[in-house]
C-alpha cells in the first residue's frame, strides 16, 4: 500500500503561497471531528501584506479591459471544473455532505463564476447612464471599482459562499483580501491554486485563513481598505463602527444571498463608485 | 472710473418673529429659542426653536403615521403631482426664497436668484416625474420605499440641499423628518409653508430646527429607516458610527479637497473662469470646491498673473447687491476656522495673496485668497478650508498630476482643463472622484448623479442613482 | 517689434498657421457662460449716467446704405454734432462712419469739430475685389480726409488657410492709410466674425490682424446674419489685453452691428471694464459701430434726468 502525499494548506497572498508570517497554524477537522489538516493561522502582519498586495494589484486589474476580466473569470470556472474531484472531496470531508450535495455546491460555485464573468462588460450598459442635463454638456455616469475590499466569507459555507464573496468584488476591478470560514477553510485555500493557474494577476485575490475574530479588527481598521464585506464576521456592529473611521463602504451581514449559482447586480454595484464626467459641447 | 453704484435687491421676504417646528402639517409653538442672524450684518432675523429629542420623536411619529396612513397608499402618479405642485409654488415664490436665502446665509443674491432657487425647483420637477416610474429605477418591479427618512442638511446651500433630499425621498414614497442647519433654518421654514400651500398631506414633510444634538436625535431615532446627511466628514463619521449595527440605510455626502488641474494646452481664459468659479463661488463654502489648483509648471507664472488680475475684479460686499460676487462668510465660527487654516498655510511657507477689498464693518468677511507655493504635505493642501482660499501646487506631467490629485483622503470632485480629448478621458478614468468636470466646473443638474469616493461619503444624489438611494434594495 | 520676430520665423502660410494654432483654444460654452454672467451686472443711477455718456462718446454713428446721399450724411453729421438739442451737454459720438464716397460730405458738415470721419473701404462688405481696387478705395477715402479706415479682411483667404495673403493685404492697406503729412488714418480691421464661425478662428484672426498692424479690431460689417455679440467681443478684448501684456501695444476693439439698446451697450462696457480694464474705457480704444443705438441712449439719458419714460417721437430721427 502506498502512503498518500498530503497537501500543506497555506495562505495565498500576492499570487504566492506563503505560510503565515507568524509561523502559526491551526487544526482543521472533518465533520466528525477527525483531524484533516494543519492550516496557516494568519496574523495581523499577513493582513498587512495582503492589503499591500491587493493595493498594488488594483490599478492594473481595474485597468484591464472588461473583456479581458471576463475571460479571466471564465477561466476560473474552467479551472474549478477541472479540479472537481478535489473540491468535492474537501467539501464532503468538511461538511459531511453527500457526493450529490457536494457536487451541487461545486456546480453552483462554477456557474456563479460563469454568471459573473458575463457581467464585466455589461455593468455600465445596465447601470451607467448618459444624463440629459439642461445645458450644452456631454454628461456620462459610469461605475468604477471602489478599490480594495476586505471581506469575511460566510462561516457556514465551504466553497460557494466564499466564491460568492470574491466574485462580486473582483468582477468590476476591485481587489480583495478575504478571510475564509475558519472551520471550513480547506476548499477556500485550495481555491488559491485555481486562481494561480487561471490568469488572475497576483494580488487580485488574497486569501487568509485563521480566526476571524483575531483578524477582523486589523482588516477593517486598515486605512487602505475602501470597502468591507461583513458577511462572515462575528461582531459586525463593532466592525461597522471601525469602518466609520475612514468612511468605508460597508456590506452588512445578510445583505446578499451567497449560496446560489448566480449573484446580484446590486451586490456588484455596492462595491463600485458611480463617477460622472461633464464636458462642454461646442465648437 | 466705472464704479458700479449700489444695486440692491428689494427685501421681498419677511419672517415671523419666531418659529416653532413643522410637525404633522402644523407649526408648533416656539420653544427654547435661539437667534438666527444675517451673517452680512449680524442683524437678528428671527427666533428659532431648538428641537429636543421629544420634538424629534413627535416629528418621526407624524412621519410614520403619514407614511402608513396616507403617503404609502397614494399612487405614484398622485405623489408626483404633489411634487409638481411644490415645484410650481417654489417658482412662484422664487424671488422671495432667493432673498430669504441671501439674508440668512450671506451668499450673493445673484447666486440665490440664478442658481440656488432654480436648481432647487429643477430637483422637484425632475423627481416629480420619477414618482410613477419607480419600476424603471433598476430595482425590479414595484420597489418599496424605506419608510421614514431622517435628513440632516448643511448651511452652505440650505434650500438646495433640502430639495436634493426631500424631492427624491417623497418621489420614492418615503416621508421625511428634516433638520436644517442651525445657522440657516429660514428657507426650510418657508418651504414648510409651501408644503401647506400645496396641501401636501400632514406629516409627509416634517421640519425640526436645532443644533447638532437635534440632528443626532433624528439620525438615532429607532423608527427612522433611512438616514441622509450632507455636511462635514467629521460629522459624517459620527453618523456612520451612530447607525452601525442598525438596519438603517445611509447616504453621506461629505467634505472634499478637489484638484482643479490646468494643463498648458488648456483653454486658458475659460480655465481662469473655471478656477475662480471653482473656489470663490458661494465664498468657497462648497464641498466640491476646486480648492487645490494643480497648474502645469510651464504656465504657472502666466496663469497666476491672469488669475490675480481676474480676482481683482471680484466684488465683495453686501450680498443683497446684485453685483456682489463674494458675500459674507456664514458664521463667526467658520470665519475663525478659515483664518486659522490660512495662518497655518502661511506659517508652513505658503505665499498668501489677496486683492485689495473693502471689508464691511459688520458681519463676517474674508477676502478671496490664493496661497501659492504649496506642497502636497502642507495643511492647506490637505484639509478642507470651506472658504474662499485656493492652494496652488504645480506639476510637470500627467502622471504627476494624477498622483497629486488623488493624494487626499477625499474624493468628491475634480477638474481637468485641456483641449486634448484623449488626455482628458484618460485622466477622468484615473481620478478617484465622483464628479469630474472637464473644461468646466461646479455644474449641477438633477439628472446628473453627484457624490463622492473615499471619505467624501457614499451614495449619490441626482439621477436614477439618487432615487435608488430612497428605495429598498438600492445602494 | 516686427511680425517676423513675433512669429519667430520668416512669414509663410505654414509659419503663420503654426503661430496662430499655438494660441490657447477657446471653449465655447465657458466663454458664453462668462459673457452671460457679465450681462447680469446691474448698472444703476450715477454709474448708469456716466456709462450712457461714455457710450455716446464711443459711438461710430453709422450709415452704410446703398441709398445714402450727401443730404442723408449731412443729417447724420448734424445729429453727431448736436445729439440732443434739449441738452447741449450731451457728448458727441467719436466718429461718423460712412462709405468712402461720402467722406467729403461728412468732412464738410463736421468741419473742425472733434468728431472723426471713418470710412469703410476695401470693397466693403464682401471684400471681394482685387488688391489694386481695395488700395485705391482706401487711398480715395484717405485723400478725401477720412480719419479712420474700416477695412474688411479676406475671409475666403483666411478660411482656406491663406493667412499670409490676409496678412499682406492688411499691411498694404495700412500703408495706404499713410499721408504725406505723416498723420495716418487709423486702421480698423473688420474680421467679419459671423463668417469665421468659430471662436478659435476669431481669436486667430484677431492675432493676425494685430500682427499686421491693425489699430483696432472690429467684429463685423453689420451686413451678415451674425454681427457683434457679447462673447465675441469678450474674446477680442482678451486678445487685445494679452497683446498689450506681451508687446506693450494697445489695440482697440469695435463691436459693430446689432447693438441697439442702452442696456446692451452697458453690458459691453461692463465686459470692457472686467476683461481688458480701465485703459480700454476710452473712445480711442473702444468703439460701438451702431446706427440706432444713439437714440435709445438719448432716451435713457432723458429718462434718468426727468424720471419719466420717453416716446420715440421725443428724440430726433437722424
Amino acid at each position: 500500500m502506498r502512503l498518500d502525499v498530503k497537501k500543506t494548506y497555506k495562505l495565498f497572498i500576492g499570487g504566492k503561497f506563503p505560510r503565515s508570517e507568524s509561523g502559526r497554524s491551526y487544526q482543521v477537522s472533518d465533520s466528525k471531528g477527525k483531524h484533516l489538516a494543519n492550516v496557516s493561522l494568519a496574523s495581523r502582519k499577513d493582513v498587512r501584506d495582503a492589503v499591500s498586495a491587493a493595493r498594488s494589484a488594483q490599478p492594473g486589474w481595474a485597468g484591464a479591459s472588461a473583456y479581458n476580466r471576463g475571460q479571466v473569470l471564465y477561466r476560473i470556472a474552467e479551472m474549478l471544473e477541472g479540479r472537481r474531484d478535489q473540491f468535492v472531496a474537501e467539501i464532503q470531508a468538511l461538511t459531511g455532505k453527500t457526493a450529490k450535495q457536494a457536487n451541487a455546491e461545486l456546480d453552483a460555485a462554477i456557474d456563479s463564476w460563469v454568471w459573473h464573468a458575463g457581467w464585466t462588460d455589461k455593468i455600465d450598459t445596465v447601470a451607467g447612464s448618459m444624463n440629459p442635463v439642461a445645458g450644452p454638456f456631454f454628461n456620462i455616469s459610469t461605475n468604477q471599482p471602489t478599490g480594495v475590499v476586505g471581506a469575511f466569507a460566510p462561516q457556514d459555507s465551504a466553497l460557494v459562499g466564499f466564491v460568492n464573496t470574491i466574485a462580486p468584488a473582483i468582477v468590476s476591478g476591485n481587489t480583495i483580501v478575504v478571510v475564509t470560514s475558519e472551520k471550513l477553510s480547506l476548499p477556500a485555500l485550495s481555491f488559491g491554486e485555481v486562481l494561480a493557474t487561471s490568469d488572475v494577476p497576483g494580488g487580485v485575490v488574497n486569501i487568509l485563513s485563521g480566526k476571524e475574530s483575531e483578524l477582523s479588527g486589523w482588516l477593517v481598521g486598515h486605512m487602505d481598505v475602501n470597502a468591507v464585506d461583513l458577511e462572515g464576521a462575528s461582531k459586525p456592529a463593532e466592525l461597522e463602527l471601525m469602518a466609520a473611521d475612514t468612511v468605508k463602504r460597508v456590506l452588512r451581514k445578510g445583505s446578499y444571498e451567497r449560496l446560489g449559482s448566480s449573484g446580484s447586480l446590486q451586490h456588484i454595484l455596492e462595491l463600485m463608485e458611480l463617477k460622472t464626467v461633464w464636458h462642454p459641447k461646442g465648437h | 472710473m466705472f464704479d458700479y453704484s449700489p444695486a440692491p435687491e428689494a427685501k421681498l421676504a419677511s419672517f415671523a418673529s419666531s418659529y416653532g417646528h413643522f410637525i404633522g402639517g402644523k407649526f408648533t409653538k416656539p420653544q427654547k429659542t435661539f437667534e438666527t442672524i444675517n451673517p452680512a450684518t449680524e442683524e437678528v432675523l428671527s427666533q428659532i426653536s431648538h428641537g429636543s429629542a421629544k420634538d424629534v420623536d413627535l416629528a418621526v411619529k407624524a412621519a410614520r403615521n403619514a407614511y402608513e396612513k396616507t403617503w404609502s397608499k397614494l399612487s405614484g402618479a398622485q405623489r408626483g403631482k404633489y411634487l409638481f405642485r411644490i415645484a410650481r409654488i417654489m417658482q412662484e415664490r422664487a424671488r422671495e426664497l432667493a432673498v430669504a436665502e441671501t439674508l440668512n446665509n450671506g451668499k450673493p443674491i445673484k447666486e440665490t436668484r440664478d442658481f440656488d432657487v432654480p436648481t432647487s425647483v429643477a430637483w422637484f420637477f425632475y423627481y416629480a416625474g420619477w414618482a410613477d416610474k419607480l419600476d424603471y429605477a433598476g430595482m425590479g418591479a414595484s420597489p418599496k420605499a424605506h419608510g421614514v427618512a431622517g435628513q440632516v442638511i448643511p448651511w452652505n446651500f440650505p434650500l438646495m440641499m433640502l430639495a436634493w433630499k426631500v424631492a427624491p425621498a417623497l418621489a420614492a414614497g418615503n416621508t421625511v423628518v428634516l433638520k436644517p442647519a442651525e445657522t440657516t433654518p429660514l428657507t426650510a421654514l418657508l418651504f414648510a409653508e409651501i408644503c401647506q400651500q400645496a396641501e401636501l398631506p400632514d406629516g409627509v414633510v416634517n421640519i425640526v430646527t436645532g443644533f447638532g444634538d437635534t440632528g443626532a436625535a433624528v439620525v438615532g431615532h429607532k423608527d427612522v429607516n433611512k438616514v441622509a446627511f450632507t455636511g462635514s466628514t467629521e460629522v459624517g463619521k459620527i453618523i456612520a458610527r451612530q447607525v452601525a449595527g442598525t438596519n438603517k440605510k445611509v447616504t453621506l455626502e461629505l467634505g472634499g479637497k478637489a484638484a482643479n488641474i490646468v494643463f498648458d494646452d488648456a483653454p486658458i481664459d475659460q480655465a481662469i473662469e473655471g478656477v475662480v468659479n471653482g473656489i470663490f463661488f458661494n465664498q468657497g463654502h462648497v464641498c466640491c470646491a476646486g480648492s487645490r489648483l494643480l497648474v502645469q509648471e510651464s504656465i504657472h507664472d502666466e496663469f497666476i498673473k491672469k488669475l490675480k488680475r481676474r480676482m481683482e475684479t471680484l466684488r465683495l460686499g453686501d450680498p443683497m447687491d446684485k453685483n456682489t460676487d463674494v458675500g459674507a462668510i456664514n458664521s463667526k465660527a467658520q470665519l475663525q476656522k478659515i483664518k486659522g487654516l490660512v495662518a497655518k498655510g502661511v506659517k508652513e511657507g505658503g505665499d498668501l495673496w489677496q486683492p485689495a477689498c473693502k471689508i464691511p464693518r459688520n458681519g463676517f468677511w474674508y477676502a478671496p485668497a490664493i496661497i501659492d507655493g504649496v506642497s502636497p504635505a502642507n495643511t492647506v493642501a490637505r484639509e478642507e478650508i470651506f472658504g474662499p482660499v485656493l492652494s496652488v501646487i504645480t506639476f510637470r506631467t500627467p502622471t504627476e498630476a494624477i498622483t497629486k490629485a488623488n493624494n487626499t483622503e477625499y474624493g468628491l470632485s475634480a477638474g481637468i482643463w485641456t483641449e486634448k480629448g484623449s488626455k482628458m478621458l484618460k485622466l477622468a478614468d484615473q481620478l478617484n472622484a465622483g464628479v469630474i468636470w472637464s473644461n468646466t466646473f461646479n455644474q449641477f443638474d438633477p439628472t446628473s448623479p453627484f457624490g463622492g469616493f473615499k471619505e467624501s461619503g457614499y451614495g449619490r444624489e441626482g439621477g436614477r442613482a439618487g432615487l435608488a438611494a430612497y428605495l429598498k434594495g438600492g445602494n | 517689434m516686427d511680425a517676423e520676430t513675433i512669429v519667430g520665423s520668416r512669414l509663410t502660410n505654414q509659419s503663420l498657421r503654426r503661430w496662430l494654432h499655438s494660441l490657447p483654444g477657446v471653449d465655447k460654452v465657458g466663454l458664453e457662460q462668462r459673457a452671460a454672467s457679465l450681462a447680469t451686472r446691474s448698472i444703476k443711477t450715477d454709474s448708469k449716467a456716466w456709462a450712457l455718456d461714455l457710450i455716446i462718446s464711443m459711438m461710430d454713428l453709422t450709415t452704410l446704405e446703398g441709398a445714402d446721399t450727401p443730404a442723408r450724411v449731412r443729417s447724420l453729421c448734424n445729429k453727431a454734432i448736436t445729439p440732443d438739442e434739449d441738452d447741449l451737454d450731451t457728448p458727441s459720438p467719436a466718429a461718423v462712419c460712412v462709405y468712402g464716397d461720402m467722406v467729403q460730405h461728412a468732412k464738410a458738415a463736421i468741419g473742425k469739430r472733434k468728431i472723426y470721419v471713418a470710412a469703410v473701404a476695401t470693397a466693403f462688405p464682401s471684400g471681394r475685389a482685387s488688391l489694386r481696387v481695395k488700395l485705391q478705395d482706401t487711398k480715395d477715402a484717405v485723400a478725401a480726409g477720412a480719419n479712420e479706415i474700416d477695412m474688411v479682411i479676406d475671409r475666403g483667404a483666411f478660411l482656406s488657410g491663406n493667412y499670409l495673403e490676409v496678412f499682406k493685404q492688411i499691411q498694404a492697406i495700412k500703408q495706404a492709410c499713410q499721408r504725406p503729412s505723416g498723420k495716418a488714418a487709423h486702421l480698423k480691421v473688420i474680421l467679419e466674425t459671423g463668417e469665421l464661425q468659430t471662436y478659435d478662428n476669431i481669436r486667430r484672426a484677431s492675432y493676425l490682424a494685430m500682427l499686421a498692424g491693425a489699430d483696432f479690431i472690429k467684429t463685423s460689417t453689420g451686413k451678415v446674419g451674425v454681427n457683434a455679440t457679447l462673447p465675441i467681443t469678450l474674446l477680442m478684448l482678451q486678445a487685445v489685453r494679452d497683446w498689450y501684456d506681451e508687446y506693450g501695444i494697445q489695440i482697440g476693439v469695435k463691436p459693430a452691428g446689432g447693438i441697439r439698446t442702452s442696456k446692451d451697450a452697458i453690458r459691453y462696457l461692463v465686459t470692457v471694464k472686467e476683461t481688458a480694464g480701465d485703459l480700454w474705457l476710452d473712445p480711442d480704444y473702444f468703439r460701438f459701430g451702431a446706427s440706432s443705438l444713439l437714440n435709445d441712449v438719448l432716451m435713457q439719458r432723458k429718462k434718468l434726468k426727468t424720471k419719466t419714460y420717453l416716446g420715440s417721437d421725443y428724440v430726433s430721427v437722424d
